[in-house]
């Protein structure tokens, strides 16, 4: 099957001071897909989430976006394509309906308030609309974050370990909404995960990463059941490798 | 003096105009200078940094005396006539008060947690969108740079009388009013001017705490 790439990363390397945390030959991201990232703590999710939001700029290599090569920082018209959610909810000054507007208010959306109201129904966010945001709960917060992210209609969604200080009814929430969402619109997801148990449930693909390299990556039913690398063996089997 | 008194209120109300004039011209350059440099990174920004911070400790004779050499007969900008007038005030106040409001909102800038500014850029924020946003978050410690600048230059003195003279009627402020009064040892004269000086500092950092209140 021929599959349209999203993003294509090339001898991609990201150091911080002397330490490289990001070393990654070749990655390749298809438009459409779910892709998982699954590693330890460190590993270096964070940093490829951010490499691919744009936010953080590669010290060697480089990042192709549907084809084209991207300079960072990325044009506004490409960044207004991809979102992404930060592991602590990083809500702005104001309600949590201002903050679920933000991203559509910043694109001049006429129809945000309509547009916020929905996504809030459907994370059963409505009654705290008018609510301040620093009046709400972490668990609300994180969930605020994630509509806020939705709410923009992004081609490529980034969720840095969104799910971490849920408790399972809200996990099963974002994951339910947004596998809705890829469903409906086709969405791009990388969703760095500790639980292999979500990247099992949402991925279509998993990749492992340990210390900053690319060990595996494979579609998520072999990745779990025939791992071809004896450290994602280990890490599915609960096995420390770190 | 006395409470009704015409040349109390033509110097309670100068004081008031040239402060505020100097605070509005010295925030509209200090506050964007403020967040560019919390923000922004460039080769020689702690050079750059450094230089606002030792402005922020500039004794306002030394300003007096610069804005007096340039407005001088003999100066650069003599053809403005504004020396001795309240212009020349204003132009002090406000020396003194830029590099204090951008040295403080660049704190507060700074201290917005990177995050923070990563998770506006990647909802889609132009720059000017990213920094506007920031400024809001900042906007409690931005109050702080605009009280403390108004602290400092509403009870300013030396720059005040060396542009200003300390003309009756024309340019004597409460500052240099009390200066001259304690000179002729009218104590209580000096006293009350004073008192009217903490008046005004109090009522504008009510009306702050107030504004501070709503938003937070």
């Amino acid at each position: 099957m021929n599959r349209t790439l999203a993003y294509r990363l090339e001898n991609v390397a990201v150091q911080h001071g002397w330490r490289e945390v990001l070393h990654l030959p070749t990655l390749e991201v298809f438009a459409g897909e779910i892709l998982c990232l699954v590693g330890p703590p460190g590993s270096g999710k964070s940093t490829l989430l951010r490499l691919l939001a744009g936010l953080q700029r590669p010290s060697r290599g480089q990042v192709w976006f549907h084809g084209e090569l991207l300079n960072y920082p990325m044009p506004i018209t490409v960044q207004r394509t991809i979102t992404l959610v930060f592991q602590r909810p990083l809500l702005l000054t104001g309600t949590v309906r201002s903050n679920v507007e933000y991203g559509l208010r910043i694109r001049g959306d006429a129809q945000r308030h309509q547009k916020a109201l929905a996504i809030l129904e459907r994370m059963h966010l409505a009654h705290l609309a008018d609510r301040p945001a620093s009046a709400i709960s972490g668990g609300e917060a994180q969930l605020v974050a994630v509509a806020r992210a939705l709410a923009i209609a992004p081609e490529v969604l980034l969720l840095d370990e969104p799910t971490n200080n849920l408790d399972p009814a809200r996990v099963a929430l974002v994951e339910e909404v947004v596998l809705a969402d890829h469903k409906l619109r086709g969405t791009t997801v990388v969703w760095a995960t500790h639980n292999h148990f979500q990247a099992r449930r949402a991925g279509s693909r998993v990749a492992l990463l340990l210390d900053g390299r690319l060990i595996e990556t494979a579609a998520a039913t072999d990745f779990f059941a025939m791992p071809r690398d004896a450290r994602t063996a280990a890490f599915i089997q609960g096995q420390m490798v770190y | 003096m006395t409470a009704c008194d015409p040349e109390l209120w033509s110097i309670v109300t100068l004081t008031l105009r040239v402060t505020l004039v100097a605070l509005v011209i010295a925030s509209v350059l200090g506050i964007p200078l403020g967040v560019w440099l919390g923000l922004a990174r460039f080769p020689g920004k702690r050079l750059f940094v450094a230089l606002v911070y030792t402005g922020m400790s500039l004794p306002p004779v030394v300003v007096g005396l610069l804005v007096y050499m340039l407005l001088s007969r003999s100066g650069p900008l003599a053809f403005l006539e504004w020396l001795f007038t309240p212009q020349a005030m204003i132009v002090a106040q406000t020396v003194i008060a830029l590099p204090l409001i951008a040295g403080l909102v660049m704190g507060a800038v700074a201290a917005v947690p990177g995050d923070l500014v990563g998770q506006i850029r990647s909802l889609g924020a132009t720059p000017w969108q990213v920094r506007w946003a920031v400024l809001r978050e900042a906007r409690v410690g931005v109050l702080f740079a605009l009280l403390v600048a108004f602290g400092r230059i509403v009870s300013e003195v030396g720059a005040a009388y060396m542009v200003g003279g300390n003309i009756q009627g024309h340019t004597r402020v409460l500052s240099t009013a009390i200066m001259m009064e304690t000179g002729k040892g009218d104590f209580a004269l000096a006293l009350a001017l004073g008192g009217w000086l903490m008046v005004l500092a109090l009522s504008v950092n009510l009306a702050a705490m107030r504004l501070q209140g709503r938003s937070l």
